[in-house]
């Protein structure tokens, strides 16, 4: 078989017998529940007054629609409640420190709101005349040339929508430049196992076969594994720098020079960028593409707030391969560079990966956000985010395992393993009792070199009394893990809900609301 | 009959030329709880090493390799809708797949249970 649960993970149970003090309603306090929208309000009410549906004769030759067609029925106070409420269970990072590893959420300013607010950019229709728009071209121009000019890249394709996608267009771009090459025969891209799950699944998703490179244990690629496997066959590797362990590959240089003379490409993954910003060029490192996280590094909201967004750096190599559309500068402004404009001087380009320029709401945010940091404070960021993640190291390796601690200085996160918590205690038991103090977990059980990893980012955003309270959290729940504390492996306590079945909701699970038997009738 | 195991804790029960797959005890409890079971189809030409069946745990999916050569003779449809077979008895009616052999003489390179396992308690 292939790997058997490397990462030591297993799925919560519930204890028999577990309960709660019950109320009348079910609600805890002012935590409320609430039911499904199917299942509150009644089909004969609405919020809005409609008139009446016109009649007359239709074109649906005899597909109209006579049925209910089975929508909730809300008044509007009922509907605003209910999102209310179920806005409440949410755990966010305005409400506290968020330490999901390799995720880097940090706090979105206002400033970046009110800007992409304006109605210049808010109201524009991406099929907005390009008179139209020029503002919001230089937008994007101005965006373009701060993320080529912190990477030291070439160029940027602006158009990927999220980190993932950004890495399926740098690996298409060196599908592109390969077979521009005639060297269809490199058909393998090598992934090293610390770098993000995405990366093997989007170099396969490329039609690329996947093969791993080993780690050292010190928590690095092993720089000679690597340059053994390379020959005529690898179209290249996909490293993340600083990796998954939260370590900076010291080697990437002889990596990328090495897979350059054996003719191969560098995608670096971005995704942990926040560590390095202003301090490291990826370009000067050899790195041939990376995506950049807007919602990571440079503040745009991750999901609710706001979509995605993963430009990608590409090299000089790959920059003939770039996607369309991109917005170019001419001597009259800028224009928009699409198939039919594309002409000679980007023949190359291996196609289109969006209907349209890209996500202008995160354009103006982080472009927002970059001026208002300036190059000095960029800087900081990353110095800040390394400093607290040491921070939050030596603070708790004393109490957890801290696998690379003797690799030096961590950058981004920290990471620790389940090594010395006693016989039935686990990583999962650490993160639940997390949640009754307070905090949404770290990320665990990733990277899965790590046996029952946590992986805590706190970035630059936290205060020292932030990082405090947290570390005071952390080391209590850890300790009371390490002394065998049962009520450890029964938290959650003081949640909505205590440890859910796992197993049963991946084999049974239940997918869609079904309207219970009877219940028409009932009415 | 003579059961042999492989280092990726596949295990294979003998019997003539008919050889009956799974995975291990020591598998099933590394994997935790088995959520979906894909076995190969009847008819199935394999290699020693190919991945024919596929099993996931709530995590984690991962695919199983035969330990032998030959023509699946059928895969073991009680999985589709009981996986928790595969964590209750993992050797027995947890089995994943049964496969005419077309070389008897692949199982020497297999360890037998003793040796396995003396393999598995140094894991």
């Amino acid at each position: 078989m292939s790997n058997i649960n490397a990462s030591g993970w297993r799925p919560t149970t519930p204890e028999a017998g577990e309960s709660n003090a019950a109320t009348a309603t079910g609600n805890r306090a002012l935590m409320l529940e609430e039911p499904l929208i199917f299942e509150i309000g009644s089909i004969s009410k609405t919020g809005v007054d409609f008139g009446d549906a016109p009649t007359g004769t239709s074109r649906l030759g005899g597909l109209e629609r006579h049925q209910d067609i089975g929508l909730p029925g809300l008044s509007e106070p009922e509907t605003v409640r209910h999102y209310t409420r179920l806005s409440r269970q949410n755990y966010a990072i305005d409400l506290g420190l968020f330490p999901l590893g390799s995720c880097t959420m940090k706090h979105n300013p206002r400033l970046n709101e009110r800007m992409a607010r304006l109605p210049g950019f808010a109201d524009l229709h991406p099929l907005t005349p390009v008179d139209a728009c020029q503002g919001a071209f230089e937008v994007i121009d101005q965006l373009a040339h701060w993320l080529i000019t912190l990477t030291g890249m070439h160029s940027v394709a602006m158009s990927p929508k999220a980190g993932a996608h950004g890495e399926l267009c740098g690996v298409l771009a060196i599908r592109a430049a390969l077979d521009a090459r005639g060297e269809q025969a490199r058909k393998i891209l090598l992934v090293p196992i610390s770098a993000h799950g995405t990366n093997p699944a989007t170099a396969a998703f490329a039609g690329f076969t996947v093969e791993d490179i080993p780690a050292t244990d010190d928590g690095r690629v092993d720089l000679e594994a690597l340059k053994a496997r390379l020959g005529p066959d690898i179209a290249g590797v996909m490293i993340t720098n600083p990796n998954t362990c939260g370590l900076f590959e010291r080697d990437m240089r002889a990596i990328s020079d090495a897979v350059h003379a054996a003719g191969g490409y560098v995608y670096c993954d971005g995704a942990n960028f926040n560590a390095i910003v202003g301090r490291v060029r990826p370009g000067d490192l050899g790195v041939d593409a990376m995506h950049i996280n807007l919602h990571k590094t440079f503040s745009t909201p991750h999901g609710g707030g706001g979509p995605g967004s993963g430009p990608v750096v590409l090299s000089e190599a790959l920059t003939p391969y770039a996607p369309l559309p991109f917005v170019e500068k001419t001597a009259d402004g800028f224009r928009l560079v699409e198939e039919e404009t594309a002409g000679e001087h980007h023949a190359g380009s291996f196609g289109r990966m969006t209907a349209f320029h890209g996500q202008m709401g995160m354009f103006t945010r982080a472009l927002t956000y970059i001026l208002s940091h300036g190059a000095d404070g960029l800087r900081q960021v990353a110095e800040d985010a390394v400093l607290n993640a040491n921070y939050i190291l030596r603070s708790m390796e004393d109490v957890l395992d801290a696998p690379f601690a003797k690799s030096g200085p961590c950058m981004h996160e920290a990471i620790f393993s389940d090594k010395g918590l006693p016989e039935g205690f686990s990583t999962i038991d650490i993160a639940k009792g997390l949640i009754d103090e307070g905090y949404h977990p770290m990320t665990v059980y990733f990277p899965l070199v790590v046996h029952g990893a946590m992986l805590v980012e706190p970035t630059e955003t936290e205060s020292k009394a932030t990082l405090d309270q947290f570390i005071h959290a952390f080391r209590s729940v850890a300790e009371r893990a390490k002394g065998g504390d049962p009520a450890i492996r029964t938290a959650p306590h003081f949640a909505p809900r205590r440890r859910l079945d796992e197993t049963l909701a991946a084999r049974k699970p239940v997918l869609a609301w079904k309207e219970p038997v009877g219940a028409q009738a009932a009415e | 009959m003579s059961r042999y195991y492989t280092e990726d804790h596949e295990w294979v029960e003998v019997d003539g030329d008919i050889g009956t797959v799974g995975i291990s005890e020591y598998a099933q409890s590394q994997l935790g709880d088995i959520v979906f079971v894909e076995t190969p189809d009847a008819g199935k030409e394999v290699s020693k090493g190919d991945d024919v069946a596929v099993v996931e745990s709530v995590k984690a999916a991962s695919d199983v390799y035969s330990p032998v050569s030959g023509t699946v003779l059928e895969g073991n449809d009680a999985l589709a809708d009981t996986p928790e077979l595969v964590n209750e008895d993992p050797e027995g009616d947890g089995w994943f797949f049964k496969i005419t052999l077309s070389d008897a003489s692949e199982v020497e390179g297999l360890m037998n249970e003793s040796a396995y396992a003396e393999f598995v308690s140094k894991l």
